[in-house]
């Protein structure tokens, strides 16, 4: 279980002409064993909330507690030696790493090619045509997005975070990505995503709202409300509060 | 051969024995071993230290080996090694050196390498510069390339000196001729107080002359890399110089590329980029396990490979 205890981050906090609080006491509750995916409009923290709890930022207050463990100060490379597990929003380009090289790196050996191109695979890529490519520019964006996928996968883990996992990747290959998040059903899956295909393969969803309280619930319950208009949620802060 | 001998040869031109085919091998300032075929001869100079490399008209598929060790202080071996690259010859030549100064004092090598590329041939020169050594003793490479490219010659250049060379001023010069090109893949790596200068000069003379050449280098420690280009487009050609560095701790890398257009289809970059490693590489990596010391080596083992 990964429990946000009363989570709150500023923006610019170093400056405090610009300062603005994008998480206000956030406190959630992430299940064994579930996929919860986080949307919200765009600026409401989801992104900043998954670098939060993969410890890349740190919140102002709040704790974050991993089993009964408090990792609120853990550093990335802790983290990660305990389970945490991130697929990055937008790839990081390298200059002479190779696909073989990432896949090598979250294995922590060196991959047998079969194991690494059982990862590729998974992602939809064909392994012989890109184990030796560097991970650089030469990649498009939805090639890198697979490679980011498959080097999650290849590391493995306890807690996922998949920030737009589909972002770049074609229609056509949604129901391959939702089967990726299939095989980490027994894991607890946090997606940041817009896309109802992926809020459709959630077991729960929460939507961020800078100006309030976070709303949780079974998909069921939330994603009706998220394609009707008059909605409540996703709205941004109202004028008065301006 | 002594076993610190093969261990240098090993580091330097991957050579586990006395290979095949063509080489010469030198210790000391004399030649320890050598062979010379038909198709690429290997002549020893008269007039002054070094030799004749003369790869017969349309040779293919062959390589040479022709590594230098040093394995004494106080000792300066300068050689004059002239390649000779019949027409249409396709060959590897693998060259380099490897120094261990048991004591203190200077030990330098410097090769003085001219190549003559004849119409439509083609050489992948590999180099490799290793140094080592008990501390305060001087490794010093001061090595000069003169390559003249005839029409539709290509040249290739992987130079590599990855580490314990405390001293390196590199010269390397070309002349380009029609449709020639001249590509070079340069890799430093430097640390503590070591310092590093690599210069070229290309005329790209022909037309539809190119020259791609692509330095990346790291410095650690104290260490100081300066890096200059100057390409000259005396004809419709295309130049593409690129100088990519990595600092770190205290060390500097200065890079001044020039690039002159001297003709009016003739089409030169340059591109210099020099910095500490990016904090999202990092993290990245970071973020499958590696603590940060682990991923500045894997980006550094990456970006060098």
């Amino acid at each position: 279980m990964l429990t946000l205890e009363k989570i709150c981050y500023d923006v610019d906090a170093d400056r405090p002409d610009r300062a603005r609080r994008i998480l206000s006491d956030v406190s959630l509750d992430f299940p064994d064993g579930t996929v919860t995916v986080i949307t919200g409009h765009n600026g409401s923290g989801k992104s900043t909330l998954v670098k939060l709890i993969m410890g890349i930022d740190k919140p102002a207050s709040g704790r974050i507690i991993f089993n009964g463990e408090d990792v609120t100060d853990a550093s990335v490379t802790e983290r990660a030696q305990k389970g945490f597990t991130i697929a990055f929003q937008q790839p990081v380009r390298f200059k002479g790493i190779t696909v073989r090289d990432l896949l090598d790196a979250a294995c922590r050996k060196k991959c047998t090619t079969g194991e690494a191109c059982k990862f590729l695979y998974t992602v939809g890529l064909c392994a012989k045509d890109y184990i030796d490519r560097p991970v650089d520019g030469t990649l498009s964006g939805g090639e890198l997005k697979r490679i980011e996928l498959a080097t999650a996968l290849a590391k493995g883990g306890e807690v996922f975070l998949l920030d737009e996992p589909e972002a770049g990747i074609d229609l056509w290959s949604f129901d391959e990505l939702v089967g990726v998040f299939d095989k980490l059903r027994d894991k607890t899956v946090i997606i940041v995503s817009h896309q109802n295909k992926i809020l459709q393969a959630a077991d729960r969803i929460v939507v961020l709202n800078s100006a309030a309280e976070p709303v949780v619930g079974t998909r069921d319950e939330i994603l009706p409300g998220l394609t009707d208009a008059d909605a409540p949620y996703c709205r941004r802060r109202p004028a008065s509060a301006e | 051969m002594e076993k610190l001998d093969l261990e240098l040869l090993e580091k330097i031109a991957e050579l586990h024995s006395v290979p095949e085919g063509s080489f010469n091998i030198r210790k000391n300032g004399e030649r320890l071993a050598a062979n010379s075929t038909d198709d690429v001869q290997i002549v020893q100079k008269t007039d002054k230290p070094g030799i004749d490399i003369i790869v017969a008209e349309g040779v293919k598929n062959k390589s040479v080996h022709i590594p230098v060790i040093l394995t004494v202080g106080d000792f300066k071996d300068t050689v004059y090694n002239d390649f000779f690259i019949g027409k249409n010859a396709d060959v590897t030549i693998v060259a380099g050196c490897g120094i261990h100064n048991p004591g203190g004092g200077s030990a330098e090598h410097d090769g003085i390498h001219t190549f003559h590329l004849a119409e439509n041939s083609r050489v992948r020169y590999v180099e490799r510069h290793y140094g080592e050594g008990v501390q305060g003793s001087k490794r010093v490479f001061d090595p000069v390339t003169k390559a003249v490219l005839d029409k539709g010659a290509v040249l290739e250049m992987d130079t590599t000196q990855l580490g314990g060379v405390t001293f390196t001023d590199r010269m390397t010069e070309a002349v380009v001729g029609d449709g020639a090109k001249l590509i070079v893949k340069e890799k430093l790596l430097t640390d503590g107080e070591e310092k590093a200068i690599s210069r070229f000069r290309v005329d790209l003379k022909g037309a539809g002359s190119t020259c791609d050449i692509v330095s990346r280098s790291v410095a650690r420690g104290k260490s100081h890399q300066e890096f200059y280009s100057d390409v000259i487009g005396n004809n419709e050609c295309f130049g593409h110089v690129e100088c990519d560095g990595i600092v770190m701790d205290g060390a500097r890398i200065l890079s001044t590329p020039e690039i002159d257009a001297a003709h009016p289809d003739a089409s030169l970059v340059h591109e210099a980029a020099v910095g500490k490693i990016a904090g999202d590489q990092l993290t990245k990596l970071m973020s499958l396990g590696l603590t940060e010391k682990e991923a500045e080596d894997a980006v550094i083992k990456g970006f060098l490979n």
